[in-house]
């Protein structure tokens, strides 16, 4: 079983989707807190070709040490070859932790890293802590959210865990923070690649996706009338977020089909939903269960609505919606 | 004749979940199970692979004696035989342990398999950590969230998307893929199908001393990672009710919950509120 070296924590460098995806610096931020903890480095780690940008960035935004193989022959990302890689700066160097973000390629990575070094993972973290005896407390959802484990790999080293992005928050970039940079030539003795890519193409943005969004505003029958039903789209678009509507609502052509939600239509996680006149049939709560916080306003307080908010509103729907729209352009200054 | 594997795990089904709050594992003895869905589609893509390549399919499941349900049902789908593996020094294992227990299965039962196929994550624990460990533990490459198969002489083609890339990849065999649900629709199982499975069946079992395990072997005692502490979320919403004039009561609702709503807006909407 290894031994660790020293107290030094890995992010391992994710950076195909850089600028969109952030999950390496969110990673590298949480490493930065619990360092102290562990009395241990931050670093980050970078396979790849032309890579000089990313590893100025993640000294930027955390690294105190950046280990990079900087090469040619890694220019697509490789499961086999960064398997290789990693076990061999794991077994030179012997950190505590590893952390990798739960991209779809971290998710595949992770778990032939941790199988290779013989050591535990646990998946999609969304939360990491050091406990008293210096370990790292990984707190990991399984059934769909409904049960949450903390899970910990007392005997093993490192100690690796995957997180999503979104889960910790950055720290801004630093231009003049200062890192280390170890440069690793790639070994000779690389095994040929088995999973040889023969093509890859991006996918198109598909653009603001409702089931992306941070905040919906979700309007329904009590509305009153197509034309009332634009301030909705007004609200929408005054706080970024997007437009859902209820079944009744798209028949009556308020609002396109593309803005149904419901077990028919579009299933919705976003941080903020307000509800305006929506009673709450099954079919259109049904999809509401991700919201985290819900705010429902209808003239009814017993409408189901209304029983599964986090905040009911008793008001009317259109003078809710026009005083929210008026306080909010004022306390942003429009 | 083109060996195939089909690794498939039976899941709880009911919403309210056992717990043994000791070891921190599901009392899966009290739940339903069923097939977990992305294993269908793993023995659907398998089944139809099979179909075109003249193929057989051996399925294994690692679990208590239920998981043989799931067995039958695959042999019914139209696998041709099933290998359970189950054994109380098997209990609790995590995912290292449990890839290391279905490679010594496949290498015991199935040493000249051609590939092996996954779901590609469980409705339970939904690690998603099996196939790539099963994987490096059989030392054969491994692709994840496959979609569309292609078999070539000693190379599989496949194409899938992953982090917004679509990608087509060629892996040799013998390798490992798992399924993404977003393919291979599996097919349906008639009444009289699984009725003939359960009574010729074609399963056998195995147990830790069947698969040569070390006799010192104990799954929740050897697993890397220890489940410390298991609870539910709280999903009780406070419910807060405002009554009265809706000039008031918006204002209240930014007084109170501002922060809130301003953090989703990734805006500060307090500073220049007015006295």
């Amino acid at each position: 079983m290894m031994k660790t070296l020293n107290h030094d924590i890995w992010v391992f460098g994710d950076y195909r989707n850089y600028f969109q995806n952030r999950v390496t610096l969110q990673l590298l931020a949480r490493a930065g807190e619990l360092a102290p903890k562990t009395g241990g480095s931050i670093c980050a780690i970078v396979f790849g070709y032309d890579v000089g940008e990313y590893v100025a960035e993640y000294i930027a935004h955390g690294a105190e040490k950046v280990y990079v193989v900087d090469h040619p022959q890694l220019k697509q990302y490789s499961i086999e070859a960064y398997t290789g890689l990693m076990e061999r700066l794991v077994e030179a160097h012997r950190p505590e932790i590893l952390l990798i973000g739960a991209t779809c390629f971290g998710k595949e990575y992770a778990p032939k890293v941790a199988k290779r070094l013989k050591t535990g993972l646990s998946a999609d973290c969304i939360d990491l802590d050091i406990n008293k005896d210096g370990l790292m407390i990984q707190t990991s959802p399984s059934f769909g959210g409904n049960l949450i484990a903390e899970i910990l790999t007392p005997n093993n080293k490192p100690q690796v865990a995957t997180v999503r992005a979104g889960t910790f928050q950055e720290i801004p970039h630093n231009a003049d923070a200062k890192g280390e940079i170890i440069s690793m030539s790639i070994p000779d003795d690389l095994p040929m690649e088995r999973v040889r890519l023969i093509r890859s193409e991006r996918l198109p943005k598909k653009g603001h996706k409702i089931e992306d969004t941070s905040v919906v505003i979700c309007g329904g029958r009590g509305m009153g009338s197509k034309q009332k039903f634009k301030k909705i789209f007004e609200l929408a678009h005054l706080m970024d977020g997007e437009v859902g509507a209820t079944r009744p609502v798209v028949h009556a052509g308020w609002s396109g089909p593309n803005t149904l939600v419901g077990q028919a239509g579009r299933q919705i996680s976003p941080k903020i939903l307000i509800s305006f006149g929506i009673s709450g049939a099954i079919q259109h709560t049904a999809a509401l269960g991700d919201a985290d916080f819900i705010i429902a306003v209808n003239k009814n307080p017993n409408a189901t609505m209304m029983k599964m908010a986090d905040v009911a509103v008793v008001a009317d729907a259109n003078q809710a919606c026009l005083a929210i729209i008026k306080a909010i352009k004022e306390k942003i200054q429009i | 004749m083109l060996n195939l594997v089909v690794c498939i795990k039976q899941v709880p089904i009911v919403s309210e979940l056992p717990w043994d709050s000791k070891t921190g594992t599901l009392r899966r003895e009290l739940a339903e199970g069923m097939m977990n869905p992305s294993c269908k589609h793993a023995l659907e893509a398998a089944l139809q692979l099979a179909d075109q390549h003249n193929g057989k399919i051996t399925v294994f499941s690692m679990g208590p004696l239920m998981a043989e349900e799931v067995l039958y049902e695959a042999v019914a789908m139209g696998a041709d035989r099933g290998v359970l593996l189950t054994d109380k020094r098997m209990a609790g294992a995590d995912t290292h342990i449990t890839s290391l227990i279905l490679a010594r299965a496949i290498k015991k039962k199935c040493p000249d398999f051609d590939l092996v196929l996954c779901g590609d994550q469980t409705s339970d624990s939904e690690t998603a950590q099996v196939g790539p460990q099963l994987a490096e533990e059989l030392g054969i490459p491994g692709v994840a969230n496959a979609e569309k198969l292609d078999l070539a002489t000693h190379a599989l083609c496949l194409e899938r998307q992953t982090d917004d890339f679509l990608e087509i990849l060629e892996m040799d065999l013998p390798g490992l893929v798992t399924i993404s649900p977003h393919y291979y629709v599996p097919r349906h199982v008639s009444l009289g199908g699984v009725q003939q499975a359960f009574d010729y069946p074609n399963v056998d079992t195995l147990g830790a001393d069947d698969l040569g395990l070390d006799p010192g072997l104990v799954a929740l005692k050897h697993s890397p990672t220890k489940i410390i502490r298991v609870y539910s979320p709280s999903t009780e919403k406070e419910n807060i009710v405002l009554k009265g004039a809706v000039k008031r009561i918006v204002n209240e609702l930014f007084t109170r919950f501002g922060d809130r709503i301003g953090g989703a807006m990734s805006k500060d909407l307090k500073t220049h509120d007015h006295p």
